[in-house]
């Protein structure tokens, strides 16, 4: 069981209150994540991801265990803790602005 | 009718403001989808139980919010988990995807390089008057999309952006179709105006396009007197009477066609600043339009700290200063060009918000003003129904 943090417009969009919990099969990479989170929750296409190249929206960081992972490949593996369930995957809008 | 509901879209939600005929006292409930932008909330003139949201944000992108119970519960039409659509396997996020068709070309760059087109937000929703699932949608970057299913998909009328778009370039606020008018006569006509290319009309459903600027002057930032395209217009406004006459808000000047924007002339006349964003036209009396005269392109508030809406009964060239009710000293708000509208009740209202947060109105066609709600978020759209 994968854990997931929306930020709080997000989980306003997706009507959730706490952390998301997803099924992930086969390895566990920040794709495989993102994907699964799109399928459960189709309104949150295009808001993490941009719906035609599936590149990270630029205000969109992605963290796990104290590390950005905001520019690996959608093919990296996420850590081991984030794979186990022990840690969860932090979606955070940006800091932009004053 | 006897209620007015006025659709308040801001930079941190939206707000619904409902009243009776008398327009005194008022309801206020909001905010809607709290924390985002809401360029623009507008109902269908069929069914005004339906209306469409445009909810955006430059992190999470562009969402677009339909209710069909007057505002009360919303979707996002496209996103249903557990329908049939998603029975089918339609249930994408769809309705939040704006991709322009074909090759997506360049348009012109501040400097004068040419970029990509890039898509921003929905900056404005127009309902179809025939149809309530069919709606059109202006968007940034300057382009015009469809749906025809309520929301659900949206396809982009390419046609538009093949009227010279790539001599097309931002202003200041970008470069988006802010203002779409659809002419209640002859559904193939409908007029779109661009920041900062100018008016454009298809009379083919939105198959073709051509620009139609002939007689705006801008002389500063566009020195060639002939320019099709490159305008800076504000704002058209059309009465449903008289689809040929449209009043134009241009960056400076207000001008009038009579000729569905054949050629345009200006009937700016006696006010005291002809830059400005919104017009709009008296809902009985297609000849009575309403301006809010701002100082200038660099200071964008009232001439003198003082809030008056202008009111020409002629069609322009004459205008009256509206002042009772409305601040007259210290006032450095703005109002936005989609943030003013007109009810149809007897006599007409008259509505508008500011970026200061106020929302005021006019139950007798302007002649005298109250705020109805003063301390909103900076107000970015204005819409009005008139309900049984």
């Amino acid at each position: 069981m994968i854990r997931v943090v929306l930020p709080q417009p997000l989980r306003q969009l997706a009507g959730v209150d706490g952390e998301v919990r997803l099924d992930v099969v086969g390895p566990v990479t920040l794709g495989a994540v993102l994907d699964a989170l799109e399928l459960r929750y189709p309104v949150l296409r295009g808001t993490i991801r941009e719906h035609a190249t599936h590149r990270r929206r630029p205000l969109i960081r992605l963290f796990a265990c104290g590390e950005d992972l905001s520019f690996e490949p959608p093919a990296a593996r996420l850590p081991d803790e984030v794979a186990g369930g022990s840690e969860p995957l932090l979606i955070i809008g940006a800091i932009a602005g004053g | 009718m006897s209620r007015v509901r006025v659709l308040v879209g801001t930079r941190k939600g939206a707000f619904i403001l409902a009243a009776d005929g008398k327009r005194r006292h008022w309801s206020v409930r909001g905010p809607l989808f709290a924390g985002w932008e809401i360029y623009h909330i507008k109902g269908s003139p069929v069914d005004p139980d339906r209306i469409y949201a445009s909810q955006t944000s430059s992190w999470f992108g562009q969402i677009i919010q339909r209710s069909d119970d007057g505002g009360r519960t919303w979707q996002t039409p496209g996103s249903d988990t557990a329908g049939p659509a998603a029975a089918a396997g339609f249930a994408k996020g769809e309705s939040n995807r704006f991709l322009y068709a074909g090759e997506v070309g360049t348009h012109k760059w501040y400097d004068g390089t040419q970029r990509g087109w890039e898509f921003k937000r929905v900056w404005h929703l127009e309902p179809s008057g025939r149809n309530p699932d069919s709606v059109y949608a202006g968007v940034e970057d300057a382009g015009i999309f469809r749906t025809s299913n309520g929301g659900a998909t949206w396809e982009e009328l390419p046609g538009l952006r093949c009227a010279k778009g790539h001599l097309w370039q931002p202003g200041a606020g970008g470069m988006a179709v802010h203002t779409i008018l659809l002419d209640p006569r002859n559904a193939d006509r409908i007029f779109v105006a661009i920041s900062a290319a100018g008016v454009f009309r298809t009379d083919d459903g939105g198959q073709t396009w051509a620009p139609r600027n002939r007689g705006l002057v801008s002389k500063y930032e566009l020195p060639d007197p002939d320019a099709e395209v490159g305008h800076c217009v504000h704002r058209i406004a059309m009465h449903p009477s008289r689809p040929d006459v449209l009043f134009m808000q241009k960056h400076w000047d207000v001008m009038r066609t009579d000729d569905a924007a054949e050629s345009w002339h200006e009937v700016s006349g006696n006010l005291p600043s002809d830059f400005g964003f919104p017009i709009e036209v008296h809902a009985h009396e297609p000849d009575t339009v309403f301006v809010v005269p701002i100082k200038s392109d660099a200071e964008h508030y009232p001439v003198d700290g003082r809030l008056r809406v202008y009111r020409s009964r002629c069609g322009g060239n004459e205008w009256e200063a509206l002042t009772r009710g409305l601040p007259q000293q210290d006032c450095y708000v703005n109002v936005l060009r989609d943030a003013m509208s007109v009810d149809p009740l007897e006599p007409c209202g008259i509505y508008f918000g500011t970026t200061g947060g106020q929302v005021y109105v006019s139950a007798d066609s302007g002649d005298s003003w109250e705020s109805i709600v003063r301390d909103l978020p900076a107000v970015l759209s204005v819409e009005v129904q008139a309900l049984p």
